[in-house]
């Protein structure tokens, strides 16, 4: 079980705990505002972009390549963006804070 | 078992130059052929702009037969994204639980219908009447609007011979004048009205951007419908185990529609106009002439996809593009994913089998590429579960 704080574009907080699945399957079915997951998490559309908390970055780990390439082409990407239809959900991330990217 | 194939004709072209140019009706198009440069070029929307003349970015070219500016497709940021404000909601409604059931009783009811018959021509008798019924849904239109568009036929700016029929798309601009003009004197609860109540940078939109907009809606979303819902039961008749692992595996659907849709690339490229002299892999790119930023080669790109000539249901990194990239992304992409989505499901549960007696495949020609992008025809007989 991991609980996991989504910070949305009104500065609002939101925990929620899952044990699996992606963490943009847990958002959408949450309805975390500003997160959409249209492609349904194959890193094709970049709805689900998040800034890690940078103590958490080394718990969530990095973006593969392919992410990368998405990332880079986004307008509000920076050094703790990550696509989190790729992060999948494990105790290890048990109190990592994500910022909704929007 | 090779009907459901769709060969990539642009394999060669793009592993040794990257682009390559065909003409179109004297402006020429600069094809660009990776996916990571059709991406950074979709990205730089001061460079390779949207909104040129009217018609301009569409290959064929459209400017001889529209003045109305498609929007948002055919405008750039910053007024772009005020324009998309205002549309995007709207185009969200396909994730709507009531919505979905909608959709699935049209779609299951034309699958029951279907396996009613001994023979049936998919492309007209299945897939224009599939998105046609289901644009009822998107527009909140009478149901029985579908009736009118059907009488169309599949090709609204297509005749047998000519990839370009003024006339005919005076048949789609006139009936849209003429939906704006019912509206604007009897509002209800459909699209026309709610877009001509819409507040754009402080004022109301003019008839003529409804009108554009609705343009963007019937045209962008027809031939590229009915060519993946074509296509997919193409696939599925030459893959029952598809269709039983869908069945099976319902959690995998969507990966599944994502795939279908990367191979199938309903819309092979679209165009931008170049605002300054540029490169485009190493090769100039001049003011004022034409790229295309071509889907269906991105997404057989060999340096990113994994066997990219295979469709693989379950395939979980899928970069495609599909459904365009960046600002200019499909407006109309919730309701085609929703589309695709119920007629998998529907198909898994509904019918055991089917089985292609002939087709006439549909060979787009781009000069030095022929690239297979859907069928003409397409003969089936479905048999239920």
């Amino acid at each position: 079980m991991a609980k996991i704080t989504f910070i949305t574009p009104d500065n609002e907080s939101v925990t929620l705990e899952a044990e699996q699945g992606s963490v943009m399957e847990l958002a959408v079915s949450n309805n975390i505002a500003g997160i959409d997951g249209d492609c349904g998490g194959v890193c094709s559309c970049a709805t689900c972009h998040v800034h890690v908390a940078p103590e958490d970055v080394a718990k969530v780990g990095a973006a593969s390549e392919i992410e990368q390439d998405m990332l880079e082409l986004d307008d509000n990407a920076n050094e703790y963006s990550r696509l989190c239809c790729q992060i999948e959900i494990s105790e290890q991330l048990d109190g990592v804070t994500l910022t909704v990217a929007g | 078992m090779n009907r459901s194939e769709f060969p990539d004709p642009f394999e060669q072209a793009r592993q040794t130059d990257g682009v390559s140019t065909i003409d179109d009706q004297n402006d020429p198009v600069t094809m660009v052929l990776g996916l990571k440069n059709v991406r950074k070029c979709a990205h730089q929307w001061q460079k390779f702009q949207s909104g040129a003349e009217a018609g301009r970015i569409v290959v064929p070219s459209e400017v001889n037969i529209r003045d109305t500016r498609q929007i948002p497709f055919e405008v750039d940021p910053p007024d772009h994204g005020d324009y998309r404000a205002v549309v995007e909601p709207w185009f969200k409604r396909p994730l709507e639980p009531a919505y979905q059931a909608q959709l699935s009783d049209i779609i299951g009811s034309l699958i029951d219908d279907v396996i009613q018959q001994d023979r049936v021509e998919v492309v007209e008798e299945f897939a224009l009447c599939l998105q046609s019924r289901a644009l009822t849904l998107l527009l909140n239109t009478p149901f029985a609007e579908s009736d009118t568009w059907i009488s169309w036929g599949t090709h609204v700016f297509r005749s047998e011979d000519s990839a370009l029929d003024a006339s005919k798309a005076n048949i789609l601009y006139d009936y849209i004048d003429q939906q704006i003009e019912r509206a604007a004197a009897n509002p209800t609860d459909d699209l026309y009205s709610v877009l001509l109540n819409s507040d754009f940078q402080g004022r109301k939109l003019t008839k003529e951007e409804v009108k554009g907009v609705m343009i963007l809606t019937f045209a962008g979303g027809r031939d590229t419908v009915i060519n993946a819902v074509t296509n997919t039961i193409a696939y599925f008749a030459e893959h029952p185990e598809s269709l039983r692992y869908i069945q099976q595996h319902p959690e995998n659907t969507g990966k599944a529609v994502e795939e279908l849709v990367r191979y199938f690339s309903p819309l092979t490229h679209m165009g931008r106009v170049v605002t300054e002299d540029s490169q485009v892999c190493q090769h100039a790119a001049k003011a004022d002439s034409r790229i295309s930023l071509c889907w269906a080669s991105a997404n057989r790109d060999e340096t990113v996809f994994d066997s990219p000539n295979e469709v693989k249901l379950d395939r979980k990194v899928n970069p495609h593009v599909a459904f365009g990239f960046s600002h200019h992304n499909c407006l109309g992409a919730t309701h085609a994913r929703q589309i695709l989505q119920i007629l998998l499901t529907q198909l898994a549960a509904k019918v055991a089998r089917i089985d292609i007696h002939d087709c006439q495949e549909n060979i787009e020609d781009w000069q030095q590429f022929q690239r297979k992008v859907g069928f003409h025809s397409l003969n089936v007989t479905f048999t239920g579960n």
